[in-house]
């Protein structure tokens, strides 16, 4: 991976052809050449990276990076327009059947059904992923007892505290065991607990489950150096490497610094949180 | 960074697994019909009011001659029958829009649509799912509609079954093109008034159309033009036994053509990808 090296410019181009992480089989996810736009209005500009599996990547960026419409994209709610998307070499338009099999997604929004209970939205997930409904109970099971919610089976998911949910909603991806984990702000909006324990868990599932992760976020304090790191600013990629490489390249002591040297200037105070 | 080998995908999907996605859609739509109890109530006071009070009044105004595919005389309650059973479809289906562009705001559309089957089975699946809610309905209405003399044949009990599924098949992909195109709740209140009252009064439903063609050819023509007019047709044929072959083309005609227009509105490259992500995120 390399970072961009100019880090007072916030249009800074990327090499068309990002070198992969790992280096026996194929990428968790490549992201390649992405363009998109909403009408007139530019929403990702040649946005291209690689997440290896194993991995846990963070894509950090302000609120309006464009970090949900990459996330659409990458799990086909949008269409690709320029560029392309493959999960473990799967294309997301050509083949999407193949490619979403391997891919789990927590969306930022909440998308679990309030009125149904645990298990039932454990069980609908499955039944969207074809898996019979003696082994999704299984799965539900194992997936429950794994998050801690074992207990609460048969609840109401409206009665969950919002840390549960996010955590029901983690082990939901994962009931179709998929590859390729994406979060979209996953801790937004939860205590600082809540945010720790969810973080911790994700963590967990890429050294012990060998899924690759992408996580997006705009909370400093959720990326250590030792990560994988893209820098998402106004559409564009800034930087992607080692946190610590772009730490160094960007000339900033922490990962807070180095974000404020690539984009020129903390432009959006309020929006930063460490 | 460490990295693993992955066996590749499978390709395609088993009959196994499509079945799975089927009943899996149906079930959860019963499960939220059952929790929404208030909604199964409001569905049939619709129909039953119009029944009760609205059939009465007019029964004395409104003479019905003998037309097809009745054999006699009948009440003004028993011609409009039909038409409230279409009205209960008609209403589910914009229901099931509403659900569907509240599920789309809240976020569980994505649920559905970020599954690995094919998007057109997926949104044809939840499809099936919203008619069988309404046929259900239709059920419960023929049986309170019993008490009130209203009595067709045995038989018609069971030869409405295909009528009423696909007239609700029809309504609910119609709803579902509708749900593509309205991009909040609260534009849903335009399609009550631009799609439901004007597809349920130029039909139909409540006065045959040689009466309407008496009062006007034009409205006439826009009633014999109106998909909703061969739903209802349909379903009072199939009530007593028999098939409008016309109306069964027209109804088999639109609900493909609703559906596919509802298919391609939901395709990531065509109908979502216009908006941006929805409020808050980024």
């Amino acid at each position: 991976m390399t970072t961009t090296d100019a880090p007072s410019s916030a249009t800074q181009a990327v090499p068309d052809n990002p070198p992969r992480l790992g280096a026996a089989g194929a990428d968790a996810l490549s992201v390649a050449g992405i363009h998109h736009a909403y009408g007139t209005r530019r929403a990702l500009t040649d946005v291209s990276f690689t997440v290896a599996p194993s991995s846990f990547t963070a894509l950090l960026g302000l609120n309006g990076a464009g970090k949900s419409t990459l996330f659409a994209l990458i799990t086909r709610l949008f269409g690709i327009q320029t560029g392309s998307i493959r999960i473990f070499g799967h294309d997301i338009g050509r083949a999407p059947g193949e490619a979403l099999r391997l891919l789990g997604v927590v969306f930022q929004p909440r998308t679990l059904d309030l009125d149904l209970s645990v298990m039932q939205n454990l069980l609908y997930h499955a039944a969207l992923h074809g898996i019979a409904r003696r082994e999704a109970r299984l799965r539900g099971d194992e997936v429950l007892t794994r998050i801690g919610l074992a207990d609460r089976a048969g609840s109401k998911v409206r009665d969950l505290s919002g840390g549960q949910m996010r955590r029901l909603e983690i082990a939901r991806a994962l009931l179709h065991r998929p590859r390729l984990l994406l979060l979209d702000e996953a801790t937004v909006g939860l205590d600082v607990k809540a945010r720790a324990d969810i973080l911790a868990h994700v963590r967990q599932l890429v050294t012990e489950q060998g899924i690759g992760v992408l996580w997006a976020t705009h909370l400093f304090d959720e990326i250590v150096p030792g990560d994988d790191l893209v820098v998402l600013h106004q559409g564009r990629v800034l930087a992607r490497g080692k946190g610590s490489i772009v730490i160094k390249e960007a000339g900033g002591h922490d990962i807070n610094s180095a974000f404020m040297r690539l984009t020129g200037a903390a432009t959006q105070p309020g929006n930063l949180v460490q | 960074m460490t990295s693993t080998t992955v066996s590749p995908a499978r390709s395609g999907f088993s009959l196994s697994e499509y079945t799975t996605c089927l009943t899996g859609i149906v079930w959860r739509e019963a499960l939220r019909f059952l929790h929404q109890r208030e909604r199964f109530v409001s569905a049939l006071v619709r129909p039953l009011v119009w029944l009760f009070i609205f059939a009465v009044g007019f029964r004395q105004v409104l003479g019905i001659s003998i037309i097809p595919p009745y054999e006699t005389y009948i009440l003004y309650e028993v011609y409009i029958a039909p038409g409230l059973m279409a009205m209960i479809q008609l209403f589910n289906g914009m229901q099931s829009s509403l659900s569907m562009v509240y599920d789309r705001e809240m976020g569980n559309m994505r649920t559905l649509l970020v599954s690995p089957l094919p998007r057109g089975y997926l949104l044809f699946c939840k499809l099936l799912a919203g008619t069988a809610v309404s046929v259900l309905q239709v059920y419960v209405f023929l049986l309170i509609a019993w008490f009130w003399d209203i009595t067709p044949p045995s038989i018609g009990y069971l030869t409405v079954l295909p009528a009423l599924i696909l007239s609700g098949l029809m309504l609910g992909a119609l709803g579902m093109l509708i749900s593509s195109g309205i991009k909040q709740l609260e534009n849903f209140a335009g399609v009550m008034n631009f799609v439901i009252f004007p597809m349920f009064f130029a039909s139909s439903a409540l006065y045959p159309l040689w009466r309407v063609q008496e009062g006007s050819p034009l409205l006439y023509y826009v009633c014999q033009a109106n998909p909703f007019t061969h739903a209802v047709e349909l379903i009072r044929f199939a009530l007593y036994g028999q098939v409008n072959w016309i109306s069964l083309a027209v109804v088999g005609g639109c609900t493909v053509v609703f559906m596919v227009g509802a298919i391609l509105a939901y395709d990531p490259s065509r109908g979502l990808a216009r908006r941006g992500p929805a409020g808050g995120e980024t």
